[in-house]
Formats: C-alpha cells, structure tokens, sequence
C-alpha cells in the first residue's frame, strides 16, 4: 500500500548515513521522498511544492544536520508545520442567530445528506432543536433519504411541494424555524459540480434567499487533485464558511484537509467517520497532520 | 538547448499535468523521465500514447454476446455512484434486446431501496427490494429466483457502499456473491467495481479490497461529466489489470457511454471545464 512520509524518509537517511554527513544534496533527496508523500495523501501538487520549499529551509538547520536522527527529526518538524498550518485553534458554527442556518453543499455522493442527519443528531443531543430542509428535487429519494434521517432523530422535516423551486423549499423551512422558534436549520443541497454555472447559481439563489450563518462544503476525504478547484469555486460563489471531511473511517490519508485549507483558508468544522448519526467529530490539526504524514 | 531538448518549463508542466489529473506520482514522474530521456518533440505524444497502453484495449460490454442469463454484482465505496449505475445499465441492457431485472440489495442507507427502486420505474424495469435493516445476502437469493422465475436473463444487483477497510462489510460482499450463486449456479457472472473520477491515491487501496473480498472483474468510472480527470484508474490498471468498461456522464439514465481510453487520455492534457 502507500508507503507512508516517515518510514520512507527513515528509509532515506539510513541509507545515506553509509554516505557519512548529510549535505545539500541529502537533503533534497529526502525532500523528493516527502514531496512524494504528501502527492500520495493526495495534497495538491501545489501545496506539495511550497510546503517542501519551507521544509527545506527548516531542515537545513544545523541541529537537523548534525542530528543521529535526521529522518526522525524532518518528519518532526513536517509534522509541527502541518499541525501549525491547520491553524491550531478550533472553528465552530455561528449559532448565534436564532434560527441559525446551515447550508450544506459539495459534489455529488460526499455525504451531504448523510451529514445532515449527524448535524441533528449532534446538536439535539445537546438540546437544541433542529428542522432539515429537503434542498435536492433532483435525486430519487432523496427527500425520503432526508426525512427518514429527521424521524429518526426526531428532527423536524421540510420537504418540498408540488412545484416548489429549490429556494421555496428554503425559505419555507426557515419560516417553520421561526415560527417553532427551532435553534437550527440545515439545509440540505443536492450534488453538483463546481464547473456547473447553473446549479451553482441555484447555491448562491438558496443563500439569497435564507442568509445562512455557516456554509459548509461537505468533502469527500478521499477526493484527488480536485479538491482544491471545487473548494474555489465554490468558495466564490457563495462564501464558504468551512468544510466537513467525510469518510475519514476508510484509510485514504485526506491531504485535501491541507490542500483546501491552505488554498483557501477554510476551517475544517467536522470529520465524517462512519455512517451512522454519532459518527461525527470535530476536527483535530494534529491528528489530521499524523494522518496526511501516515504516522 | 538545442538537439530538440525540452525545455525545463515544458517538463515541469507535463509533470503537473499529470499530478492534477491524479495520477499516481511515480508513475507521473517515471513517464516525464523516459519521455525526456527518448528527446526531443513529441514529447506528450509520448506520454500519451504510453498511458494508453497503460488503459489496454477498449473493452466495450457486448450486451448481445454476453451469456443468458447473467448476474452482475456492483460494489463500491459510499456515493461512488452504483445506485445509479445500475439503472443505467438496465436501460442499456433492454436497450439491446436484454431483459434486466434490478436488486435492490443497499438495505442499510437511508432510503437506499427507494432509490433504486423510483430509477427501475423510470427505466421501466422490475425491482425485487428488501426492507431496510433486511439481510442483503437474501434479497439478493430472492432476487436470483425472481430473475429465473420471470425470465429476466440480466440481473443488475445494487449493493451498499462501504468503506474498503470494515471487514465485516466485505465479508458480508462476499455473503452476498454466494447467495447469487446459490440461487443460480455461475452467477455472478460479472462484478464491477463503481469508482468515482474524483478518487485519488486511495482508487488502488479501495479496488484491492474489493477484489480480495469478491474477484472484481471491471470497473466503471463515474462522474467524468465533471472536471476530475480520474487519473487515479491508472493505479487500479496496474495493480488489478481489470478493464474499464464504462465511463458515467451524468445524472441521466442515458449518461453512460463505453470506456474509451484514447479520448480519457486526451481529456488528461485539456483545460476542461465542461468535463469530457
Ligand atoms: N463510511 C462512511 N460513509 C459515509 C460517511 N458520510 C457519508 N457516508 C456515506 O456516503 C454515501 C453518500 O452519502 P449521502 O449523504 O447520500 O451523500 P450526498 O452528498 O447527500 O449525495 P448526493 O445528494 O447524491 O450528492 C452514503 O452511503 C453514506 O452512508 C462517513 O463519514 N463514513
Ligand atoms: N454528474 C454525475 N453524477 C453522478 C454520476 N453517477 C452518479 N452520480 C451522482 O452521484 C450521487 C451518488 O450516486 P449513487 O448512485 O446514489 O451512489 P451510490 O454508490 O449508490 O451511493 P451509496 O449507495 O450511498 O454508496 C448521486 O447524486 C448521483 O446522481 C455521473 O456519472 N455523473
Ligand atoms: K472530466
Ligand atoms: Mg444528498
Ligand atoms: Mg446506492
């Protein structure tokens, strides 16, 4: 499988310790290797390039060079980088307003709807009161999906009339909200591509019409290249407020966790870790940054 | 410079071409070195025409030839896009003269049964379903006698997605391929992968278990409507050496068109941003 950051790194230097001292040209030998790396945790090659370039800089260090250890201590130091460029602190939604508004968007099949569902589960468990707002009229059942999540949790549910265009079926359910004096609503948006002008705009015609608090982009952790691309592009559209990462149970390492936040700036709120409604966690920098370095 | 030797620049934005297109890295690096080495123009030609024979051959599904009746098991990771694959194969598989018959086998997803089962009506084909909660293994037994008791000689089952990694998951995929076999003996004749264009690294980890769980014998590529490449396949042809066979498009029933690794190879080196 994918051979991890610190054990080809390790790798690296034992075999140029035969060699006798690091140099220059050690070092970048080694920074292919963690280049390497962060590309097969799926961080943007961008990313990946400027984040070596720093690297580098850090590791040419005189304690770094002279150390016994010099791989152990380059992964140290990867590894405090990443933690530091996740940002440390933890971001959490704006609850302020009352009913406060989600918007949950992102591409087709990243765990949107599920999410939903483990956002109500989540904060009636901490006794807020939550309404779903069904926003895919496209997708067979999704609706359905929606609104056996919500029974489930005992959530309420709005779910689109015949003839409801996607912003009625949002605006209605904020009004529902209002009228129950409900804490939150999350709405729940259908797949689409970044690339799709018209669907976007149906984004930004939702958020026109509830002026959500938090918009969140709902991430596959498993996702290639692209992530930073959709991450843009919808960010431009409407204003992302911060991203879930979503199936982080499989072993994919997430290096869009990085790529999009250092691209975009984005905090990451959540972590999907199973299917189930309390398979939801915040997000943790430092473990992230053990993950995308598979230590 | 001179003797046709590429320019750093040149090098450099293959090398990232390929990366965006998520293709493993050191395959990625390994082709730039030997197209470099070769010399000279052509360079992307090169490249080219070496990932096309990474891909192999077309493999197109011939619906007319395959044998009657056949089972088809989809497996996949979660969202990777099986549901409505399924559909789009059964319209397929009657648009060439084939009778298909759905299994609505995902009976742990919220409204996973429903799905399937509001896409067989807009297919206009039947749908044997379970309850949610129900034994997966045994709408799928079910599903074969049906097959066989109403003449359907194709049928498609939708399985849950999962997560690679779960053990008892995978062993319930291979539950469920037993129980195919043991309402028909053969079956099931195919099992294809769904995996969604927009993967990275993780495509080759997934389709390795999957095949440990249940010998894969195709994959299916999704959303290649959209602007991931799905690069990541590469990984899988390497390691698996099973064919691609179709490529989604869509979100339509009719969005499914035969894998075809020439113009898959092309889109690698475009600045699409209308898809393939
Ligand atoms: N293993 C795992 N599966 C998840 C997680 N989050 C969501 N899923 C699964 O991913 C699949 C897709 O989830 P959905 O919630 O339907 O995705 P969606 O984004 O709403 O899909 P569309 O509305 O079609 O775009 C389902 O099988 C979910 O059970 C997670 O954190 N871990
Ligand atoms: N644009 C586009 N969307 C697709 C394609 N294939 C599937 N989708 C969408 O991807 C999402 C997930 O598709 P499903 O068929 O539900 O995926 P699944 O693998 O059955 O999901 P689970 O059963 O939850 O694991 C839906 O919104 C589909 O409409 C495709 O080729 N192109
Ligand atoms: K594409
Ligand atoms: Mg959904
Ligand atoms: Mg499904």
């Amino acid at each position: 499988m994918l051979e991890s950051l610190s054990s080809s790194l390790q790798n690296v230097f034992r075999s140029l310790r035969g060699y006798g001292k690091l140099n220059e040209k050690n070092v970048k030998d080694a920074l292919r290797e963690v280049r390497m790396a962060l590309l097969e945790a799926d961080v943007h090659f961008r990313v990946a390039k400027d984040f070596t370039k720093q690297v580098r800089d850090r590791c040419l260090g005189q304690d770094v060079l002279e150390s016994v250890t010099p791989g152990q201590q380059i992964v140290k130091r990867v590894h405090e980088e990443m933690t530091e460029l996740f940002g440390g602190a933890h971001t959490d939604f704006n609850l302020e307003d009352r009913p406060a508004g989600v918007m949950l968007l992102g591409l087709h099949g990243s765990g949107k709807t599920t999410t939903a569902g483990k956002l109500a589960h989540y904060w009636m468990s901490s006794g807020k009161s939550v309404v779903l707002a069904a926003c895919d009229i496209r997708r067979p059942a999704a609706v359905e999906q929606l609104s056996t999540l919500a029974k489930q949790e005992g959530a309420a549910c709005v779910a689109p009339r015949e003839g409801d265009t996607v912003p009625d079926v949002a605006a209605r359910a904020r009004r529902e909200a209002s009228e129950q004096q409900a804490d939150i609503v999350i709405y729940d948006t259908g797949g689409r591509f970044q690339i799709d002008e018209d669907l976007v705009h149906e984004l930004e015609e939702i958020r026109e019409a509830v002026q959500p608090a938090d918009t969140v982009l709902v991430l596959d952790a498993a996702i290639g290249q692209e992530s930073v691309e959709v991450a843009r592009r919808f960010h431009e559209a409407v204003g992302l407020t911060g991203l879930i990462l979503t199936k982080l149970d499989g072993d994919a390492r997430g290096g869009a966790a990085l790529s999009v936040h250092s691209m975009t700036g984005c905090p990451i709120l959540m972590t999907g870790t199973g299917e189930r409604p309390e398979d939801l966690e915040p997000f943790y920098p430092e473990r992230m940054a053990s993950r995308i370095l598979g230590m | 410079f001179g003797g046709g030797r590429p320019s750093e620049e040149a090098v450099e934005e293959l090398e990232e071409n390929l990366l965006a297109a998520d293709l493993p890295a050191r395959l990625a690096m390994e082709l730039v070195e030997t197209a470099e080495a070769s010399g000279g123009d052509g360079l992307r030609e090169g490249i080219e025409r070496r990932l096309i024979e990474e891909l192999g051959p077309a493999a197109p599904v011939s619906w007319a030839e395959a044998p009657r009746p056949m089972t088809v098991l989809l497996v996949g990771a979660n969202g990777s896009g099986k549901t409505t694959t399924a559909a789009k194969l059964a319209r397929r598989a009657a648009g060439n003269g084939r009778k298909p018959l759905l299994c609505a086998a995902d009976t742990f997803r919220a409204a996973g049964t429903e799905q399937l089962a509001l896409w067989a009506e807009r297919v206009g084909c039947d749908v044997v379903r379970g309850q949610r909660g129900s034994d997966a293994a045994a709408v799928a037994y079910d599903a074969q006698q049906a097959a066989l008791a109403r003449g359907a000689d194709t049928l498609l089952v939708d399985t849950a997605g999962r997560m690679h990694t779960r053990e008892p998951l995978m062993r319930e995929l291979g539950k469920i391929s037993r129980a195919l076999e043991k309402g028909r003996e053969h079956a099931p004749e195919e099992t294809w992968i769904v995996l969604d264009a927009s993967i990275g690294q993780n495509a080759v980890a997934q389709a390795k278990f999957f095949h440990q769980a249940v010998p894969l014998t195709g994959a299916i590529l999704t959303k290649l409507d959209g602007s991931a490449k799905g690069g990541a396949v590469f990984a899988v042809r390497r390691e698996l050496g099973i064919p691609l066979l179709y490529a989604g498009l869509g979100e339509g029933e009719e969005d499914l068109a035969p894998f075809d690794p020439e113009s898959f190879v092309r889109s690698i080196f475009e600045e699409d941003d209308e898809g393939v």
